[in-house]
């Protein structure tokens, strides 16, 4: 399911928009990925807090939206572009690639609710194909 | 039998208050034919399904949006055993329609995604978890004729 011309073009475009609240949108789906399916709250029990709002949980938001930011400026090489990234996912982190879905998910609910206009069944097909190469690269080490 | 908090049915039903399943319906359908065209495989009578403008237009598909959301009627009103609502369905969804059950998922992320667009931030992390889980217990339900 490999990322198209049209594909990289959508994520692109689409992303010069939302990126701009990308603060939010890094709060908000982390907030709702852990409150929603606790069993991801596992990766973070060196926190203070996880309630939804929390200054850990805004902040991860950000480092994981950042991410995000720097994938799409590496689309045509996401392997290549996210090495660091996908090692420490896999020496380090060690994150059930499961989770990517279930934050991938929880991402494009929030992207639905904050540009309903903008987020179009063509968007949304391409957002979440390029979650899945994101989710893919960075699970790439893992073994 | 699942358990389910005031908060967790007061949440619930009011998602299905605001619920227009006219727009809902045929929009949620439509975009896990889109999001995932692999599902398509399921509607070779449903005439043209070539592009996204194409099923987004096209009225079986629509309909059908329709009668799948008002499927999740049955679940809403026996909320106590939505495991024993749905064995005519799933029964039909394995024998006669040949479904995988996973497909089952990626239309209730659909659904959760159009709705989110809906409600805006009236879909609050708490409602989202409700409605989740109520659909995971539906979608769990319909798979539990297959054998």
């Amino acid at each position: 399911m490999s990322l198209s011309g049209k594909d990289k073009a959508t994520v692109k475009a689409f992303w010069a928009i939302a990126s701009k609240k990308g603060d939010e949108i890094g709060a908000e789906a982390m907030g709702r990925l852990l409150h929603v399916y606790p069993q991801t709250k596992t990766y973070f029990s060196h926190w203070t807090d996880l309630s939804i709002g929390s200054a850990p949980v805004k902040n991860h938001g950000k480092i994981v939206i950042g991410g995000l930011s720097d994938a799409v400026a590496n689309i045509d090489d996401l392997l290549g572009g996210l090495l660091t990234l996908s090692e420490l996912h896999a020496f380090q982190l060690r994150v059930d690639p499961t989770n990517f879905k279930i934050l991938s998910h929880n991402i494009l609910v929030v992207l639905a609710i904050m540009f309903p206009k903008e987020f179009t069944p063509e968007v949304h097909l391409s957002m979440d194909k390029f979650f899945a190469a994101v989710a893919l690269a960075l699970s790439d080490k893992y073994r | 039998m699942v358990e389910w908090t005031d908060a967790e049915r007061t949440a619930i039903n009011f998602v299905f208050t605001k619920l227009d399943y006219d727009s809902v319906g045929p929009e949620s359908l439509s975009r896990c034919l889109i999001v995932y065209p692999w599902t398509q495989r399921y509607f070779g009578g449903f005439g043209n399904l070539y592009n996204a403008e194409a099923i987004l237009s096209n009225p079986m598909i629509a309909a059908h949006g329709i009668t799948v959301l008002h499927g999740l009627d049955r679940a809403l009103n026996n909320m106590d055993d939505i495991k024993n609502t749905y064995t005519q369905l799933s029964e039909l969804h394995s024998e006669k329609l040949h479904v995988d059950p996973d497909n089952f998922r990626l239309l209730a992320d659909c659904l959760v995604v159009v709705i989110a667009g809906r409600l805006g931030t009236d879909f609050t992390p708490e409602m989202q978890a409700a409605f989740a889980k109520f659909l995971s217990v539906v979608v769990s339900a319909l798979g539990r004729q297959y054998h």
